[in-house]
């Protein structure tokens, strides 16, 4: 009796459709794919709960890695900081756990990032400005002192000398008697994503990815609770990608990390359950939380299929996210609070582990305080008051949500099979497929604000002529003449014999292909520098030149 | 492609811009689709790619003969880099080429770049055709 009476229903709702107007903005995701006005159980013909859902915890984990989610414990609020000496950020660090953050996280200075020192010529202007300056291990003592480093989870986001950073942040709280194998926290390490987007590279692709590898061998053996790598999407994001291409090649370049580890000839249940990975929420609520959904069933499938691990938390996708940096406007700038709430809204109803919220003012300067009190405050908010928390992924079953999953997946799929043509992952970066990949969709992006078919509050539409500016944070100009000074004390007060032994040890370490970072510990405490410790490298390895492709 | 002709027609050569990024930072989004909306817009674009050194630049410049030049910058460090750069473009002879900046830029930070020869200040969002007009009312 039922059939009849919905099929009458869908005529006239088509009918009536037909009739109805549209908005004049085509109705797609923020990444352009084309969205029904409906969604109902004809889309999911070919759907099954036991394939496709499961349970919570369980295989292939689509509804979230833990039986209860956030119903049982929040996800980390883990708001990123860093700028000046490693002194100024201590004291950072030690006012954001006042406030009840739960953990740290760690941004580093360009200079940093890009392993030179804090006196070399390219550094000139950048030292401490958008993170926290470190040249040797003398800084991460410095960084860290005072808080108990086996209690907060530290994560540190830096790759291309991510490894002398992981050695100095070792010997240093094993020096300072704390036992490594209770040390919790994440390194960033994707050097992968760094030639998609970010652009922080030194060495070329092959060796990069061996000095990824060997940071994950030596931690699974030594500090067996770090998260050894964050394999992100998050900087192919914000390069302009879209949500798909976001999920395809973060997995992609997950699975190229796992093929190289099982190459080296680790176990991939060693290893596996401590490789976690990195999200961008961006403006579109559904897309966001359908590609996380679809993320941890691709990855389950992937770890369990076709790499066999056998361990439960070797198939669990475990995510960190953080709000789009590139979503946020400088006009009318008090908007990007609720730009932030609701791309944090997607991340939680997705199922994060941890969240970073931006603040509003990060399109003008570095947050004021007051901007990321609010941030974090965004957050709370989430937790506490909206309700989100109180059931596990409410919006499975929604055949929207299911439909758009689906198509995640699909879509990520059909990417995998084209790195697979361009002759896997680092042929694929050589010849430039990621980056015009990108570069087409930012460009697309784009053309779509310019020609209004995108509505960006404040900046296309809705424009204020009269805005009062927001009070934004100065900046102490006087952190890179004090971190040039103690870099040079350092230099003068370190033993020139103590730096030689270890640096032709590492060099040598390194020429034979063995893993560099038993070396790198050694170099740290003769308070070897970033800069030097590359220096070394980088004679070995070379250095990886851009083609001027755009 | 009609958007080419029109503008080819409107004078004897297209406009040359040299395109580049200064300092460390490698945030080149903004860059490449401003370099590819200008081509589209009949210019002839030279991108210069990620850290760029100053003397580099300007070499540049020369090289191609540029009438503008475009920096585009992300990091903070504008007011150390800038005024060097500009310093040299007035020491090779070359200060007749028109500079314009993109970027996250403070307010405060603007004004001391006009004063200091910069023609134009770009900040996140600006749409490409205002580059465009901007670029043709000052040719």
């Amino acid at each position: 009796m039922s059939t009849p009476l919905i099929s009458d229903a869908k005529k006239r709702w088509q009918q009536e459709l037909a009739a109805a107007p549209s908005r004049p903005q085509p109705a797609t995701t923020v990444s352009g794919l084309p969205i029904e006005p409906l969604y109902t159980s004809d889309d999911l013909d070919n759907f099954s709960d036991e394939e496709q859902l499961g349970y919570p915890g369980q295989y292939p984990f689509t509804r979230g890695v833990h039986a209860n989610m956030h119903r049982g414990q929040l996800w980390t609020m883990r708001q990123f900081a860093g700028y000046g000496t490693a002194r100024q950020t201590n004291e950072r660090f030690r006012f954001l756990l006042e406030k009840g953050q739960t953990g740290l996280s760690t941004a580093f200075d360009l200079p940093t990032l890009m392993g030179l020192d804090s006196d070399h010529y390219q550094s000139r202007g950048e030292v401490g400005r958008l993170g926290v300056a470190v040249d040797t291990i003398d800084d991460v003592r410095q960084l860290f002192a005072g808080i108990d480093l086996e209690q907060v989870s530290v994560s540190m986001t830096i790759n291309a000398p991510a490894f002398v950073i992981m050695a100095y942040y070792v010997a240093a709280a094993v020096d300072g008697g704390f036992d490594p194998h209770k040390l919790r926290g994440t390194l960033q390490n994707d050097i992968l994503k760094e030639f998609h987007a970010q652009n922080e590279f030194v060495f070329p692709p092959t060796p990069s990815v061996k000095l990824v590898v060997d940071v994950i061998e030596y931690c699974t053996k030594h500090a067996p609770l770090w998260n050894t790598v964050s394999i992100s999407g998050y900087h192919i994001r914000e390069a302009g990608s879209t949500a798909v291409q976001e999920l395809a090649f973060t997995l992609a370049d997950g699975m190229h990390y796992v093929e190289q580890c099982l190459k080296r000839g680790m176990n991939i249940d060693d290893f596996a359950p401590r490789l976690s990975f990195f999200f961008n929420a961006h403006n579109d609520l559904f897309e966001e939380l359908a590609k996380y959904r679809a993320a941890r069933r691709l990855w389950a499938d992937l770890m369990k299929n076709r790499y066999h691990a056998q361990r439960e938390s070797s198939w669990k996708l475990r995510f960190h996210a953080q709000t789009a940096g590139c979503s946020l406007q400088d006009k009318q700038p008090e908007v990007n609070l609720m730009r932030v709430a609701y791309q944090a809204m997607a991340a939680v109803l997705g199922g994060c582990q941890s969240l970073h919220t931006n603040s509003m003012d990060e399109t003008l300067a570095l947050p004021s305080e007051h901007a990321a009190t609010l941030a974090l405050r965004t957050q709370q908010v989430l937790a506490y008051e909206t309700g989100v928390t109180n059931t596990v992924d409410p919006l499975g079953g929604s055949y929207f949500v299911e439909t758009l999953t689906d198509q995640m997946q699909q879509q990520a799929e059909e990417y995998f099979e084209r790195i697979e043509q361009h002759h896997g992952m680092v042929a694929a970066i050589e010849t430039g497929f990621f980056r015009r990949e990108i570069g087409d969709a930012a460009f697309a992006y784009q053309q779509a604000v310019d020609a209004k078919q995108k509505v960006l509050v404040g900046v296309n539409d809705f424009q204020q002529p009269d805005e009062k500016p927001l009070p934004l944070l100065e900046l102490d100009e006087s952190a890179e003449r004090d971190q040039l000074q103690s870099l040079q004390q350092i230099k003068k007060q370190r033993s020139r014999d103590d730096v030689r032994r270890t640096t032709d040890e590492l060099k040598r370490v390194a020429e034979t292909g063995t893993n560099v970072m038993p070396a790198l510990m050694e170099t740290a405490r003769a308070r070897v520098t970033v800069g030097e410790s590359m220096q070394v490298l980088e004679e070995i390895f070379g250095r990886y030149r851009l083609g001027a492709a755009w | 492609m009609s958007l080419r002709l029109d503008s080819m027609n409107e004078t004897d050569r297209p406009q040359r811009i040299v395109l580049a990024k200064i300092g460390l930072d490698g945030h080149d989004r903004g860059i490449k689709v401003v370099a590819r909306g200008l081509r589209d817009h009949g210019f002839h674009v030279i991108y210069a790619g990620l850290w760029q050194a100053p003397e580099a630049v300007v070499q540049a410049v020369a090289d191609e003969d540029a009438d503008w030049l475009g920096i585009s910058i992300l990091s903070g460090a504008h007011m150390t880099l800038l005024p060097d750069l500009l310093n040299l473009l007035q020491q090779q002879g070359t200060e007749n080429v028109k500079v314009m900046v993109g970027g996250i830029i403070p307010e405060a930070d603007v004004q001391k770049l006009q004063q200091l020869g910069v023609t134009g200040v770009f900040g996140p969002g600006t749409p490409i055709e205002d580059i465009v007009e901007f670029l043709r009312e000052r040719r």
